[in-house]
């Protein structure tokens, strides 16, 4: 599961939906993956402004990776002068696309209980009393 | 003709194969008037989509709909993600996704953020689906399979093969029952739309004649906020038991 994924996700159960502190869910005992992809330049530029950008940054202390900037980067940031991907945009590429969470657990800052990651997948399947 | 994906590492015993509700998805999406409605809908310039299949099952209309992603969106910039409650379904889901969009026509395909174990839009935050897609559970029956039993049995080791088999048709029931009218896991879901789905989002939703479409379409029509349903896709015409409707539901 690629890091990025963790911008769409929160808490599954229905109590957790409305709690600001269920995003970002917050991986525990994680294990990364780096699996190399091409650059999509185009695809990071169009993402950017539906980036948490906080949550990002939340993400990527806990995760020991390195610091994002600040505050979300303006587009012209993304291209260098000559036009080609600048290392804002090739940095954003390795964390968002090439980085993924192989297995560990994800974690609800509202409710506590934290969601299994197994072979690159998260369970967020939820035992009946609990939905 | 846009090629299907190869789905032949998936094990049929367990994941729904693809059939001909599956293949009316990926014809009415790749056809002119659904792709000429998103192209202008989801406009090159605007934020990423995000697509969701919620139960991907074999994962043949995910990997389809990213790796077709410049014919189909009209953009490559496409992240799609997955959701299904079977998790042999999801690691196939995984593999069908991944073995469509690497090739000689990457640069045409999305990107494919990963496999979501989970209830039907559960895991996702408010207001973040652009397109959404939904083959369900539809074939009318007595009761709903009890999907956490279903769970429960996946992580078991050491099952007899009596068991392994209970397991399994348990999975596939998930697959296809639809309890009541075959609507109720769709029921389910069509509640979650006006709260998954961003103000841009579309939900394209697969229906049988039992399901009676005309009646759904007739109240999504009266859900506050301006919704509009419309049957785009269709096939078995002949008075078949399983006519298949595909609904395009979102706010004009």
């Amino acid at each position: 599961m690629k890091l990025l994924t963790l911008n769409f996700l929160t808490c599954a159960r229905k109590t957790c939906k409305s709690a600001p502190a269920a995003f970002p869910l917050h991986p525990k005992e994680a294990e990364l993956e780096q699996v190399e992809t091409d650059l999509n330049a185009l695809f990071i530029t169009n993402m950017l402004p539906r980036l948490d950008w906080e949550a990002m940054k939340i993400l990527t202390t806990e995760l020991g990776l390195p610091a994002l900037p600040t505050e979300t980067p303006a587009p012209e940031a993304l291209l260098a002068d000559d036009g080609a991907p600048s290392q804002v945009l090739r940095d954003l590429h390795v964390l968002l696309m090439e980085t993924s969470i192989a297995s560990g657990r994800l974690e609800c800052g509202s409710c506590g209980h934290g969601y299994a990651v197994k072979e690159g997948i998260a369970n967020f399947l939820l035992p009946s009393h609990m939905v | 003709m846009l090629p299907t994906p190869s789905t032949s590492h998936v094990n049929y015993d367990r994941v729904y194969e693809p059939a001909e509700d599956s293949y009316l998805l990926l014809d009415t999406l790749s056809a002119s008037p659904e792709t000429t409605f998103l192209h202008n809908h989801l406009p090159p310039s605007t934020p990423t989509p995000l697509v969701l299949e919620v139960g991907t099952g074999s994962g043949v209309v995910l990997a389809f709909l990213a790796a077709n992603a410049r014919h189909i969106f009209g953009r490559s910039d496409i992240a799609t993600l997955g959701t299904d409650v079977n998790n042999y379904a999801c690691k196939a889901t995984t593999r069908t996704v991944n073995l469509a969009i690497t090739g000689p026509k990457s640069g045409e395909a999305a990107v494919f953020c990963g496999t979501l174990d989970g209830d039907l839009t559960s895991p996702l935050r408010p207001n973040v689906v652009d397109v959404l897609i939904f083959n369900p559970p539809y074939v009318p029956t007595e009761a709903l399979p009890d999907s956490n039993s279903a769970e429960e049995a996946v992580d078991r080791s050491n099952l007899s093969p009596n068991e392994a088999f209970e397991r399994d048709s348990r999975l596939l029931a998930l697959s296809y029952a639809g309890g009541i009218d075959g609507m109720e896991t769709t029921n389910r879901l069509l509640e979650q739309l006006p709260v998954t789905l961003s103000d841009r989002g579309v939900a394209y939703i697969l229906l049988c004649a039992q399901n009676r479409p005309e009646a759904v379409k007739d109240r999504i029509r009266l859900w506050p906020g301006g919704w509009s349903a419309e049957t785009v896709g269709s096939s078995g015409k002949q008075a078949g038991w399983e006519k298949l409707s595909i609904l395009r539901i979102w706010r004009p």
